[in-house]
């Protein structure tokens, strides 16, 4: 069966600017939880987020696509073009069919909409710039990529919440095996303006609290909700046998997946992630006791934590694994969380060392890795993703070193 | 109203959908460079003529719209309908 390689990594993240320095920020525990800066918050119950300071989207984005794209989409246009310079690939030199784009996004192009609706409001429905047409829509990200670097094959747009980014990680996976050389995938969100976090305090899974060190706490008893985040990474995924005939450098291998949907919250029965769990290890052909390290989803809340703990504790025993949870530095960055938490799997294989989960003391019986890196050995690592509402999912990484191919 | 010029044309374009990348290569005469060699899009244009129509109070119907190729074009076609209404 045909093996769906990483090949190249692309990332915006509020703790960095690119994988490596998102890698070294995620080592140090380099937290980046404020208060948001980009609006008077002050009359909002949640007052913090993981927000990207220091990209400047002229600086990455070509001027003619800054009009007509939200700052979501900027991001995804500059990790794609990261991760495409990481991979060395040249994508002239592959048939326009055979490369692919497929992203998730939850929510869209808050800020653009925002600013388009007081247009409309304010000044009239001949003042809403034409490119609102398609720049607040979830599927533009995947679009604009499409067309930037001309990629015309499979392409795709998955939206589940915080598990959409493993989706469509695994989506690309599922191109790959049926012909397409690689795929451009990933997500990426961005939704701290007034509108998007006005949504967001909506939904109730925020945490209110003021002060950075006690807000975002998962599978800690004192978890009180998540603080949001903005950014995601897009990665280049390809066929290994095209890696290796181009001699390209392959992180690892997206090696299993499985995705499962929870029963109603009334309606008595328990969640489903242990499935995802299962049916991801089956799919890589592993079992536990491969796993070197699992990157949790680390809700913030108490229910979704016990259940995540719980379903750790009962596959792979009392502290049977290191967990970690870097997002504790950044926030829950919905779509643009697991593929994020991914590009930390592969890094931290091939390093030999797990970056930490911050100011988290936990409540369960989980080895939760804190306060500093910890070195390790193991060649595969799980990466979970629960999206709002009930989905999970689950991705197994591998490293692929000589003796694998 | 006065007439829209070449130049405020191309500002406006600037403003609404990005800096020109290729101007550069057009010798100078930006103005008869075809517009999709500019890197304009239909949708660039829709945004340059709603500009247009709250700068000069000219609105372009969308047929006179669809045949413009060119910035110099764009600015004879705001100019003719500009006449036409006074």
């Amino acid at each position: 069966m045909t093996t769906a390689v990483v090949t190249g990594l692309g990332v915006v993240a509020p703790n960095g600017l690119g994988a490596e320095a998102f890698w070294s920020a995620s080592l140090r525990g380099q937290d980046a939880i404020r208060s948001i800066r980009r609006f008077d918050v002050s009359s909002y119950p949640s007052k913090l987020a993981g927000e990207v300071h220091d990209f400047e989207a002229s600086r990455h984005v070509p001027s003619r696509l800054i009009p007509q794209t939200d700052r979501m989409t900027q991001f995804a246009l500059a990790a794609a073009d990261w991760a495409i310079a990481d991979s060395s690939v040249d994508t002239a030199l592959s048939s326009q069919l055979e490369m692919g784009v497929i992203t998730a996004s939850a929510s869209g192009g808050f800020d653009f909409g925002q600013r388009e609706l007081q247009h409309l409001w304010h000044d009239g429905p001949d003042h809403v710039s034409a490119y609102m047409s398609f720049a607040w829509f979830y599927a533009v990200n995947t679009g604009q990529i499409s067309i930037r670097h001309d990629l015309r094959g499979p392409t795709g747009v998955f939206v589940a919440e915080q598990a959409g980014g493993l989706v469509a990680l695994d989506h690309a996976r599922r191109v790959i095996r049926g012909g397409t050389s690689l795929v451009l995938a990933g997500g990426m969100d961005s939704s701290l303006g007034p509108y998007g976090m006005a949504a967001q305090v909506a939904g109730g899974q925020l945490s209110t609290r003021d002060d950075p060190a006690h807000a975002y706490l998962p599978f800690d008893r004192d978890a009180t909700g998540h603080v949001p985040g903005e950014g995601g990474a897009i990665l280049l995924v390809e066929d290994e046998r095209r890696a290796l005939a181009r001699d390209a450098r392959i992180y690892g291998e997206i090696a299993g997946y499985g995705s499962t949907f929870d029963p109603r919250p009334d309606s008595g029965r328990p969640s489903n992630l242990r499935r995802a769990i299962e049916v991801a290890l089956a799919d890589a052909g592993l079992t536990t006791a491969d796993i070197a390290v699992v990157f949790a989803d680390a809700a913030g809340a108490a229910e979704l934590d016990r259940v995540e703990a719980h379903t750790l504790v009962e596959l792979f025993g009392p502290h049977g694994v290191p967990v970690t949870a870097p997002k504790t530095m950044i926030g829950r960055l919905y779509s643009g969380g697991a593929p994020l938490d991914v590009v930390l799997a592969l890094l931290a294989l091939r390093a030999g060392v797990i970056p930490p989960t911050t100011r988290v003391t936990p409540g369960y019986d989980i080895d939760l890795v804190r306060g500093e890196p910890r070195p390790f050995t193991g060649t595969a690592a799980l990466v979970l993703a629960r999206g709002h509402h009930g989905f999970n999912s689950a991705l197994v990484v591998r490293s692929r070193g000589k003796e694998d191919r | 109203m006065s007439d829209l010029t070449l130049p405020e044309l191309v500002e406006i374009m600037r403003e609404c959908a990005g800096e020109d990348e290729s101007a550069g290569d057009s010798g100078g005469n930006i103005g008869d460079v075809d517009l999709e060699h500019l890197g304009y899009d239909s949708l660039a244009l829709m945004e340059a003529a709603a500009a247009v129509k709250r700068t000069h109070r000219v609105q372009l119907a969308d047929d006179a719209l669809a045949e413009v190729r060119t910035l110099n074009q764009f600015v004879t076609a705001v100019n003719a309908a500009s006449t036409a209404g006074r």
